[in-house]
């Protein structure tokens, strides 16, 4: 187990900052997912850690010790990470065995208790007796678990993945899905995982690092990520969150505050020290919109109605900002139709931070 | 059977038609009219042909002596070429592209050139010694009439040829397979030994099997290091028979001529059933590993590589240069001896000279031109055939194709030695049984670049192609041809740079009226006009590196890896 930092780590690719100025504290046996859009700098992050790439400025310690920084780089196999990679990148001139057993045998270690961990490495994934296979006669879910089992026989201290299950079936994901997150709790490896599905990262990570545009947009626990999202990148990017203009118009009490959103008034939860301000806004989900046909809200119009199964998804745009879009769920049976005038409530919603205010 | 079965089938039958019948016309063709010469010369079966050359010792000596160059060549070739490949591939040296221009140069130059050139640079009456008062003095041996010697050279001329496969190979490596292998423990020495030099193997073997066949074949390395030391080879021997003999001899120059094809198929035998074993296809596409840092060895390997350049590349060019301006044998270089009068001499005043240039200009860009068009459509059916006879096919295209030029060249002479029936037309003593030879001889150099690629491309490219409605001329046009044209362009050009100043085919099959560069510059060198032979070679080099400088002005609009020497 060790504990991962990076400090203020910058990596530029010509004048281009694939990673800029970001900092992460990973905790001993912590599983931290790294989420984000597609180029916005999730691989070289992690081809930073595992020691492939060079910091243009900062510092990256593994444990206690340094190991990219100004004084230097130490080599990647010097690093004891695993690292499992989205292609596999398993050797087509060895069995699956001679996969799994390579570190082993780099570190010269006893052929017994090499044989002896390669067995229980493939056990470890369900995959005895394929030991013997090439990888190109392997499906690509055994041919991701080889690539576990690889990363996992050398019991390194820090594992990474980059986007281990993006190649898979959906069905296939959610049981590696499983296997990961039962590997984590058996060994308390210390992970960082690559992905740009949230749900993956929210069912399997103990906090979540959101990266956008090469900067660290929030580090959180899913939880808080979803309900106190600290910009408007983080909020819209996580579950869809609905982005509405506001006016604060109360300081904050007790973690909330009043608001004014299209014209109405209502209370939100927000961030402690918040005083009235203009411009501000608010992020809700489509749980906290109701329809209420007399009560107070707004009206607008019903754009589309999207039928799920058991719900629909509404589009719909209040009438006094026809360029907005908020959309919400209706249970069976639905009422609306597109096209329909309607009157919304917010029921309640998260102030977002004004930009640069500290978390 | 339905209209939309036949419409499929219709376009395959039409390819596979139209390769057998090229196969046909320039490689059994040929080769049958060879093993009809041996087994039944005369036209009745018979065992003389083959008896005699058995019973002869000169059949013997001279194939011992293939086989000690050949591998001795191949070893050397292979050996220096990987390594070079490496390290100009996976680590942080400087200078890339000029190495790699520098080091692939020597491919480009024709081997009667690197031996005249190196013969030129530590013989007794080399103006380069000479520069320095170190030359032997007049009647020393030269130290390159030797057999290690010719091993040396042909080393040099082929190193070059390795290096380009095994960098081609190199660049495909995917990234993440070196970069697991370091997250597993392993240092940069480990990490070739255990995963780079074992997925190159494809590569390497494919490189060494293709050395050897251009080692054992090569003419003009032993003709000008070893017929002066009376050190024959299989192709030599050839040639000093049938010199001596005229078409009398024919049946039994067959016979040698066959021999080296035994030889040189055991080579290609012995590549395809070892890389049968190791079909690693690489089909993930990634990008480029990270060059391994050299750190404080960096100053070590530049010298080192640049010295290597300076010594098979700069040196022999400059021996060459200089006894191409002096006056004449063993004349040393002064202000008052240097002279132009031997570039006017071949260039205006030699009929055959410049007739030579004429003839090898428009004879390479035919061989080219063909090659890089039939390449693709063969190398289909070799390397995607369905059909179990295309299959059986492969081993009766590599065969005849990868023979060496001395096998051909006496190939088409029996073929072509009386007038083609029906027709009447006599191919024999002119300029067109040369390209029928080139064409024949050469289509090899692009035909494998193009098969290797095909091996690397993964299939279901071309079946999406498919599935999306695409024929097969379709695809071959849209998605296949767009993919391979690096390799199969690459070969056109390796085509063309050899062909020009080729002799080992020409050598045979010249006539008056049809010499050929290489052939008036041997005929000069056996003359003893050893400065009119450099002029003609520094006129050629000259050509030749005006060409990659022209060529490289395409380069924007070519896909990357068309030019060999270029990175
Ligand atoms: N070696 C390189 N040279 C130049 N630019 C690079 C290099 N590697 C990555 N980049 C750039 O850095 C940015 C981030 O790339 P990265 O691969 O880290 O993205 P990612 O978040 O992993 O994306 P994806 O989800 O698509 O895998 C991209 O714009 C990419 O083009
Ligand atoms: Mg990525």
């Amino acid at each position: 187990m060790a504990r991962l930092s990076l400090d203020n780590v910058t990596k530029s690719f010509a004048n281009f900052d694939a990673v800029n100025d970001v900092s992460i504290d990973v905790g001993d046996g912590e599983f931290l997912a790294v989420l984000g859009p597609s180029g916005c700098g999730k691989t070289t992050l992690l081809r930073l850690v595992a020691g492939f790439e060079k910091v243009t400025s900062g510092e990256i310690r593994i444990g206690s010790e340094v190991v990219s920084g100004r004084g230097g780089s130490v080599a990647p196999e010097k690093r004891r990470v695993g690292i499992v990679f989205q292609n596999y990148a398993l050797w087509p001139h060895m069995t699956v065995a001679e996969n799994i057993g390579y570190s082993l045998k780099v570190a010269k270690l006893n052929k017994a208790v090499a044989r002896q961990k390669v067995e229980d490495a493939l056990a470890l994934v369900n995959l005895q007796g394929l030991g013997d296979r090439r990888p190109a006669n392997l499906s690509g879910g055994q041919r991701q678990r080889v690539a576990l089992a690889r990363c996992l026989v050398a019991a390194p201290s820090l594992v990474l993945f980059d986007e281990p299950l993006a190649n898979l079936d959906v069905h296939l994901r959610a049981s590696m899905e499983d296997e990961f997150a039962s590997f984590h709790k058996r060994t308390g490896t210390t992970i960082v995982y690559i992905t740009h599905d949230q749900a993956e990262a929210m069912a399997l990570a103990d906090r979540i690092a959101v990266m956008d545009g090469g900067r660290l947009a929030q580090l959180a626990t899913p939880r808080e990520l979803y309900h106190e999202p600290a910009n408007e990148m983080v909020a819209s990017f996580i579950s869809q969150g609905i982005l509405l203009p506001a006016d604060v118009l109360s300081a904050e009490q007790a973690g909330q505050c009043k608001v004014r959103v299209l014209g109405a008034e209502l209370v939100v939860r927000c961030r402690p020290g918040e005083r009235p301000r203009t411009g501000a806004k608010i992020c809700c989900r489509s749980a906290d919109l109701d329809v209420s046909p007399d009560g107070p809200g707004f009206d607008g119009l019903v754009k589309r109605v999207i039928y799920q199964g058991g719900s629909a998804r509404i589009e719909f745009t209040p009438s006094t900002s026809p360029d907005l879009t908020l959309h919400f769920e209706q249970p069976d049976p639905v009422v609306l139709e597109s096209g329909a005038q309607a009157r919304l409530r917010i029921r309640s919603g998260w102030l977002i931070p004004a930009a640069g205010a500290v978390a | 059977m339905s209209t939309r079965i036949r419409e499929s089938r219709g376009q395959e039958m039409a390819l596979t038609t139209a390769v057998a019948i090229v196969i046909v016309l320039l490689s059994l063709l040929p080769m049958l009219r060879l093993i009809k010469e041996i087994v039944a010369p005369g036209g009745t079966l018979s065992t003389v042909a083959i008896k005699a050359g058995l019973a002869s010792p000169a059949t013997w000596v001279a194939t011992w002596h293939t086989l000690v160059v050949g591998i001795g060549g191949t070893l050397l070739a292979v050996l220096s070429g990987t390594l070079v490949a490496v390290l100009i591939t996976l680590t942080d040296i400087r200078g890339r592209s000029a190495l790699v221009l520098c080091y692939v140069m020597p491919l480009m130059i024709a081997p009667q050139v690197t031996a005249l050139a190196w013969l030129q640079l530590f013989g007794p009456a080399s103006p380069f010694l000479k520069l320095f008062g170190a030359a032997p003095p007049l009647g020393t041996k030269n130290p390159l009439y030797s057999t290690s010697g010719i091993i040396l050279l042909l080393g040099v001329q082929y190193g070059p040829l390795v290096f380009l496969l095994v960098r081609a190979g190199l660049r495909k490596l995917p990234r993440e397979l070196v970069e697991a292998s370091r997250a597993g423990g392993a240092g940069w020495f480990t990490v070739l030994v255990t995963i780079v030099l074992p997925l190159m193997t494809p590569s390497i073997m494919a490189a060494a099997a293709l050395a050897f066949v251009s080692c054992v074949g090569n003419f003009g390395i032993p003709a000008f290091l070893g017929i002066p030391a009376n050190y024959l080879v299989l192709p030599t021997l050839i040639y000093q028979r049938l010199a001596g003999g005229g078409p009398a001899v024919l049946g039994e120059t067959a016979f040698l001529s066959v021999l080296i094809g035994v030889i040189a198929m055991a080579g290609i035998l012995a590549q395809e059933v070892m890389s049968r074993r190791r079909d690693y296809r690489i089909s993930s596409t990634s990008l480029a590993a990270e060059p391994y840092e050299l750190g404080r060895w960096r100053p070590a390997v530049h010298a080192g590589m640049w010295l290597l350049i300076v010594v098979v590349l700069v040196l022999p060019l400059f021996g060459l240069v200089l006894t191409s301006l002096v006056p004449g044998y063993g004349i040393a270089l002064t202000a008052k001896t240097v002279t132009l009068d031997n570039y006017r001499f071949v260039l205006f005043e030699h009929d055959a000279a410049s007739r030579a240039f004429f003839n090898s200009f428009w004879l390479s860009i035919a061989a080219a031109f063909f090659a890089v068009l039939v390449a693709v459509p063969i190398g289909y059916l070799i390397a995607w055939g369905k059909q179990r006879w295309v299959r059986l096919l492969n081993l009766s295209v590599e065969l005849p194709y990868a023979l060496p030029g001395v096998v051909l060249a006496i190939a088409s002479l029996l073929l072509f030695l009386r007038p083609i029936p029906l027709t009447g037309i006599q191919l024999y003593n002119t300029v067109w049984i040369i390209l029928y030879a080139y064409l024949a001889r050469f289509l090899v150099l692009a035909l494998r670049p193009t098969i290797s690629g095909y091996h690397q491309i993964d299939r279901a490219l071309e079946e999406a192609a498919q599935v999306a409605g695409a024929g097969l001329f379709t695809r071959m046009r849209t998605i296949i041809f767009p993919l391979l044209a690096p390799a199969a362009i690459a070969g056109g050009l390796l085509i063309f740079m050899t062909a020009l100043s080729e002799l080992t085919v020409s050598a045979l099959l010249w006539s008056s009226g049809s010499e050929t560069i290489g052939v008036v510059m041997f005929s000069f060198e056996q003359g003893g006009d050893s400065n009119y032979a450099a002029a003609m070679s520094v006129i050629t080099v000259a050509v030749t590196f005006v060409l990659m400088l022209v060529t490289n002005l395409l380069a924007p609009y070519l896909p990357s890896g068309v030019l060999p020497w270029r990175d």
